[in-house]
């Protein structure tokens, strides 16, 4: 029984080292000098540090402009996303009205389109809109989310409808009682929708690579690749930027992981 | 009653109008408009000329596109069944007796958090001819090394691994959710039986698992069928096309080369195809769940 378990530890441990290895490995070229790396004096276990990197990464590029950038359009996508997927789910769970399951149907069949079919389409009409450069181009689409509306469904069918009613007999408007009573309950909810559309629109590449032109407008991932197009194959550079992109969401992702990994069950995703 | 019925209604509409007109606005519309681009010959500038079917026809002696529709094949035929298969393998271990359980569950899920673009730069330092570790790794066992940028099979190996090491993750984080909703006494009953591990795995455990697999079969192959963000980080679709997907193709002549109508028939080959993959998977899935 004992060596079951020291075999499963070995298991494990290997496994894991094959997982973090990158993600070390990024964080120690991000901080050995570009000589070292090229001349190969660059070990598991390094011995020389230095910050050059990141200062030079900072000083040729808007760092801080892409990083302000990013910031503001993935915690925007997430309130948006949030708010307008409670509210939907909340209706599709507890709500009688004509064209509900229609209206289900249609905005489910949603999550098997894959954003790349309509992106020459999206493009034009983000252009016609006068959207085409602004912040709003990758906020307003990105924030379409039906996954986000059939989880705060699956969360909303578990509230009891006797719950809703006895609200409802006090006199509580449907605004009153979703804000009153069915949102203090949908706080693990809320965090999940946050963080997955958080995550999802830090991330993403290749909408924000289609809809934003200027340079100053730059999210961290854009930034990333155009940073490797001017430096090439600099990888001490480029993993210094890839860190400055990758560390917040690790340590979001850190912190809030057993958030995350609970919304996977009480949202039935399962 | 029935006002009240009718204020019901109202307050209902209100409720799911936000998320409607974003997912009308943004997701409908551009749908129908994608399917009129792609009957026409435009460059995105000025009105577009209709040319009925010749975008698709076209499709059909375009070489590229048999490329990199087959390549798509593949990387979705190698990537899905390795990513779920180590995906089971580690939730299985992971729910099993092991000291820091939570520990390890946290190391295997964390290249969740990376982007698709610093991830394929973590490949590209890993697989780099000159300096990339991989390779040097293959020297000291005094293998030979690989060319992993300009050789067609090495190339495409490569982003087969890197997707592997970025959704391996996922997929256990899925296995071990459903794992923890095993009931107990199945195993227990089966033990009492005489079941070994194996029989015990194949007889409870891989049947009361269904639904997760079923659903991680079709995210998985979804997925892949959109890999995007590593192939044009990586790889940029090349050697020689060696690793060019539909939706690199479909950037490629839609952006690129401003084939706007070509690319927008690209896409529209790409939604039937999933469109019938999980129409068929569906009917299958539900087929199964009716026999029990």
């Amino acid at each position: 029984m004992r060596l079951a378990v020291v075999v499963r530890t070995l298991a494990a441990t290997l496994v894991g080292l094959v997982i973090v290895f990158p993600l070390y490995w990024m964080v120690v070229v991000a901080l050995s000098s570009r000589r070292d790396l090229l001349a190969g004096r660059v070990g598991v276990v390094p011995d020389a540090l230095t910050l050059e990197n990141f200062r030079r990464v900072l000083d040729s590029f808007p760092v801080t402009t892409w990083f302000g950038n990013s910031v503001a359009i993935a915690l925007s996508t997430a309130v948006l996303t949030v708010v307008t997927n409670l509210l939907a789910g909340y209706a599709f769970a507890h709500l009688r009205f004509r064209g509900s399951s229609t209206l289900f149907v249609l905005l489910l069949g949603t999550l098997v389109l894959p954003v790349q079919v309509i992106m020459v389409a999206l493009f034009r009409l983000v252009t016609e809109l006068h959207l085409y450069g602004t912040y709003w181009a990758v906020i307003l689409p990105t924030s379409a989310s039906a996954l986000g509306v059939f989880l705060s469904r699956q969360y909303f069918v578990g509230i009891p409808r006797d719950l809703l009613d006895a609200a409802r007999l006090d006199g509580a408007g449907e605004w009153r009682t979703f804000t009153r009573v069915v949102l203090p309950l949908a706080k693990p909810l809320v965090a999940v929708l946050f963080f997955m559309s958080l995550l999802s629109s830090w991330n993403d590449f290749a909408w924000p690579l289609i809809a934003l032109k200027d340079n100053d407008l730059f999210t961290l991932p854009i930034g990333l690749l155009y940073l490797q197009g001017q430096y090439g194959p600099d990888y001490t550079a480029t993993m210094a930027f890839a860190l400055i992109n990758v560390a917040p969401m690790l340590a979001v992702f850190l912190v809030f992981q057993r958030f995350f990994v609970r919304g996977f069950v009480t949202s039935g995703l399962r | 009653m029935r006002s009240s019925a009718r204020v019901e209604a109202r307050a209902a509409y209100g409720f799911v109008g936000p998320s409607v007109v974003l997912l009308g606005l943004f997701v409908f519309v551009p749908l129908a408009w994608a399917l009129l681009i792609s009957l026409q010959r435009t460059d995105g500038f000025g009105s577009g000329t209709f040319v009925g079917l010749d975008n698709y026809t076209r499709l059909l002696g375009d070489d590229r596109f048999w490329r990199s529709a087959g390549n798509t094949v593949l990387f979705t035929a190698l990537v899905t069944p390795l990513s779920m298969l180590g995906g089971l393998g580690a939730a299985l271990l992971l729910d099993s007796a092991l000291p820091a359980r939570p520990v390890f569950r946290s190391l295997l899920i964390l290249p969740m958090a990376v982007s698709g673009v610093a991830t394929a730069l973590i490949g590209l330092l890993f697989f780099d001819e000159n300096t990339g570790v991989l390779d040097s790794v293959l020297s000291s066992l005094h293998l030979p090394e690989a060319s992993w940028q300009s050789g067609s099979v090495p190339a495409f190996a490569s982003v087969v691994l890197v997707t592997l090491w970025w959704r391996v993750g996922f997929n256990m984080l899925i296995y071990l959710t459903a794992l923890q909703g095993v009931d107990p006494l199945l195993h227990e009953s089966a033990m009492l039986d005489g079941a070994s591990w194996w029989q015990r795995l194949r007889h409870v455990t891989v049947p009361a698992l269904r639904p997760a697999t079923f659903f991680l079969l079709v995210v998985n192959v979804i997925f892949s069928f959109q890999v995007f963000d590593v192939v044009f980080v990586l790889t940029g679709g090349g050697p020689r096309d060696a690793t060019s997907v539909l939706v690199t193709y479909a950037y490629d002549q839609g952006f690129a080369q401003r084939d706007q109508g070509y690319g927008a028939a690209l896409g529209m080959v790409l939604l039937v195809v999933t469109l019938a993959f999980t129409g068929v998977q569906w009917r299958l899935g539900r087929g199964r769940d009716a026999d029990q």
